[in-house]
C-alpha cells in the first residue's frame, strides 16, 4: 500500500508517519515543503509545493492507494493572501490529481473548530452542524473551506472514498495552538469563563487515521477524545496559575500582545477559552470503530510529553 | 413576644435536610474528575444546594404538594408556569425535588442564550446542572433518562406585568414535540406565590432601548427587581401525563395536547390560590 501524506514534516505528519511506518506493508511517501526531520531511510520525501509540477507527478504513476492530508498551513504570522492560496489552491489541486490518477482514498485531518465557539452551541455539535467558525474567525476562513472543498469532493467524486476527521484539540508533543496555550506557566483565563472542553491525544488521532483508511469507510466524523472538562481543570491538572483577566480588556490586551510579537495567540482565539464548542463523536464511534485508548489525564499530561 | 419569636411563629417548623447525604445520593454521570457532560459537579451542587435550602425553607417557606408525582427515576419533562421577573420559580422547583421526594431528583432547566456570555453565570449555571435551552441538549438529557425543567412561556410569562399575574402567557409546543420525540412523560408543575415576589411594571421604551425582553421597575427601592420580597412559595406537581402522536405534526394538532398541559397548570393554579390564606404566609 502507498500512501501519500501532505504535511510530514510537521509534529502530527511524523507521528502518523510513524505509526503507519510500523505496518510492514505501508509504503510512506511525504509531501512537505520544509525537510523532513529524522527520516527513516525506507520513507521517501519530496520537498515540494502541493501546487506544483512535482506534486502532480507523484501522482501520476497512478499507483498512490491513498493521500493523508494534513498540509494545511494555520500561521498566523504569515500573510493571509499567501496562506489562502497555499491552503485552498493547494487542496484544489491535490483532489484533482486524486481524481485523475485513480487514489482510490483520501483523508482529510480537519479539526472541531470549524464549528466555531458559540454561546448559543448545543453542547455537543453533530457533523451536520453549520461551519460557523469563520464568521467570528477570519483565520479560520482557510481551515473551513478546505473542510467544504473536500466535503464537496466527497459527494462529488463517488468512486473515492473521502473521509473527513474533525478531531477535537490535539494534545500530544505537537505545536498547536491548545497545546502551546497549555504549556504556558501563567496561562491567561478570562475571569468568569471556564468552559468545558474537548481534548484528544495524539496517538489516539493517529489511530482514527489508521481506521479511516480501512477500505469502505467514506464520510465525515467528529473525532472526541476521553471525555469533557472544564478548562480550569485542565490548568489544575497541569500546575498551572491562570491569570483571570477580565474580558472587556482582553481583547486589546491580547491585540496589542499579539501585535508585539509577544503572543502567538490572534484575538479570536479567545472565544475557544470562553464559549463551548465541543462535538459528539458517536458516529467515529459506531461507524469507524473509534475508541480513544489514552484515558483524560493522560491526554492532559501529552503536552508535556516530547 | 419577641420580633423574632414571632417570625418564627409564622415560618412554622422547618424540617431537617440531610443536604449532603441527598446530594451524594444525586446520579451524576461523571468522568474520572467528576464532571458530567455538561458540565455539572457534585461538589459545586452541595454548595448551591446549602444556600437553595436556605432560601426555600427559611425564605420562601415553600410547601410542596403532589411530591408522590415527581418519578423517582427516568426521563420527564416538568412544565409549569413562569413568573416574577427573576426566575426564583426555577430554583424553588429544582430545590422542591431535590429535597421533598423519598430519592433526591436534579432537575436540568433550560437556561436562556444569553447566559453563556455572562461572566461566573456562564460556568456556575454548568456546574449546577442548568443548561443552554437547545432542544438537542433536551434531546441528550432525556435520553440519559433525566429531568428537564421547561417554561412553556418563556420571557413572556416571567416579565409580565403584575396586573396580569396568575393569568397565562401562550404556551410554545416545543415541549410537546420533545414529549412526543422522547416517548417521555409530563408532570405539570404551578408555582404560587412567585408572581407576587416582584410586582413589577414593564417600562416597555427602555426595554426597547437595552433590546432585552422586559425593563421591570417595582414601587421599592431600588426599584429594579433585584431581590424578592420573602412571599410565601406553594409548589403543585400534577399526575405524569403521557401523550402519543407524531412529534412533526402542524402547530395545530400540538395545540390540543398543549392546551391539555396549560388547563392542567391552570387548575392546579385555582387550587392553590383558593388555598391560601396570604401572599406572606
Amino acid at each position: 500500500m502507498k500512501v501519500v501524506i501532505t504535511g510530514i514534516s510537521g509534529r502530527l505528519g511524523r507521528i502518523v508517519a510513524r505509526r503507519l511506518h510500523h505496518e510492514a506493508d505501508v509504503q510512506i511517501v511525504g509531501l512537505d515543503r520544509r525537510p523532513m526531520r529524522g527520516r527513516p531511510k525506507d520513507i521517501e520525501h519530496h520537498q515540494v509545493d502541493l501546487r506544483s509540477k512535482q506534486a502532480r507527478d507523484i501522482f501520476r504513476a497512478g499507483d498512490v492507494d491513498a493521500l493523508i492530508h494534513l498540509g494545511v498551513m494555520h500561521d498566523p504570522r504569515a500573510r493571509a493572501a499567501e496562506l489562502y492560496s497555499w491552503n485552498i489552491t493547494g487542496t484544489t489541486k491535490l483532489l484533482e490529481y486524486c481524481q485523475a490518477y485513480r487514489v482510490p482514498k483520501v483523508v482529510l485531518v480537519s479539526s472541531s473548530d470549524v464549528y466555531g465557539p458559540r454561546p448559543d452551541n448545543p453542547q455537543f455539535l453533530t457533523e451536520d452542524a453549520p461551519l460557523l467558525a469563520a464568521q467570528r474567525f477570519p483565520q479560520m476562513r482557510d481551515l473551513v473551506e478546505i473542510d467544504h472543498l473536500v466535503s464537496t469532493f466527497l459527494w462529488r467524486a463517488r468512486e473515492i472514498e473521502t473521509v473527513i476527521l474533525r478531531p477535537v484539540h490535539i494534545l500530544g508533543p505537537v505545536h498547536n495552538a491548545p497545546s502551546n496555550y497549555l504549556r504556558i506557566a501563567r496561562p491567561p483565563v478570562l475571569l468568569g469563563f471556564d468552559p468545558m472542553v474537548q481534548l484528544i491525544h495524539v496517538d489516539d488521532v493517529a489511530d482514527a487515521i489508521t481506521l479511516a483508511l480501512a477500505p469502505g469507510r467514506r464520510g465525515i466524523y467528529n473525532l472526541v477524545g476521553p471525555g469533557e472538562v472544564p478548562l480550569s481543570v485542565v490548568l489544575r491538572e497541569l500546575g498551572r496559575e491562570p491569570l483571570p483577566i477580565p474580558h472587556p480588556v482582553a481583547k486589546p490586551l491580547l491585540g496589542l500582545a499579539f501585535r508585539l510579537g509577544l503572543s502567538s495567540f490572534p484575538v479570536a482565539e479567545l472565544d475557544f477559552i470562553r464559549y463551548v464548542c465541543m462535538v459528539d463523536g458517536r458516529r467515529a464511534a459506531a461507524e469507524l470503530g473509534f475508541r480513544p485508548g489514552r484515558t483524560l489525564r493522560e491526554t492532559i499530561h501529552a503536552v508535556a510529553e516530547d | 413576644m419577641g420580633l423574632r419569636e414571632r417570625l418564627r411563629q409564622l415560618r412554622g417548623p422547618v424540617p431537617e435536610d440531610d443536604v449532603a447525604g441527598r446530594t451524594n445520593a444525586l446520579v451524576v454521570r461523571g468522568n474520572e474528575f467528576g464532571f458530567d457532560p455538561f458540565g455539572l459537579s457534585r461538589a459545586h451542587v452541595k454548595t448551591a444546594a446549602s444556600v437553595v435550602r436556605w432560601i426555600y425553607r427559611h425564605y420562601f417557606r415553600a410547601s410542596a404538594f403532589g411530591v408522590e408525582n415527581i418519578p423517582l427515576d427516568g426521563r420527564v419533562i416538568f412544565v409549569s408556569n413562569h413568573s416574577g421577573q427573576l426566575p426564583f420559580d426555577g430554583m424553588v422547583i429544582g430545590a422542591a425535588t431535590f429535597l421533598e421526594p423519598e430519592r433526591p431528583r436534579l432537575v436540568r432547566s433550560m437556561v436562556e442564550y444569553f447566559v453563556p456570555t455572562v461572566p461566573f453565570a456562564s460556568y456556575l449555571f454548568a456546574r449546577w446542572g442548568q443548561i443552554v435551552g437547545t432542544p438537542e441538549n433536551c434531546r441528550r438529557l432525556l435520553a440519559a433518562e433525566e429531568a428537564v425543567l421547561v417554561f412553556p412561556e418563556g420571557a413572556r410569562g416571567i416579565s409580565k406585568p403584575f396586573s396580569r399575574r396568575y393569568q397565562l402567557a401562550e404556551f410554545g409546543k416545543g415541549f410537546m414535540r420533545l414529549a412526543l420525540e422522547m416517548q417521555c412523560p409530563i408532570v405539570p408543575v404551578a408555582v404560587i406565590g412567585a408572581e407576587e415576589q416582584a410586582p413589577a411594571v414593564n417600562v416597555r421604551p427602555l426595554a426597547k432601548l437595552l433590546g432585552i425582553p422586559a425593563f421591570p421597575v417595582v414601587p421599592y427601592p431600588p426599584f429594579v427587581p433585584l431581590v424578592p420580597l420573602p412571599v410565601k412559595y406553594r409548589l403543585y406537581f400534577g399526575a405524569p401525563m403521557r401523550f402519543t402522536g407524531d412529534a412533526d405534526d402542524d402547530d395545530e394538532t400540538m395545540g390540543a395536547q398543549v392546551a391539555s398541559v396549560k388547563q392542567a397548570i391552570e387548575a392546579m393554579i385555582e387550587r392553590g390560590l383558593r388555598e391560601r390564606a396570604h401572599v406572606f404566609w
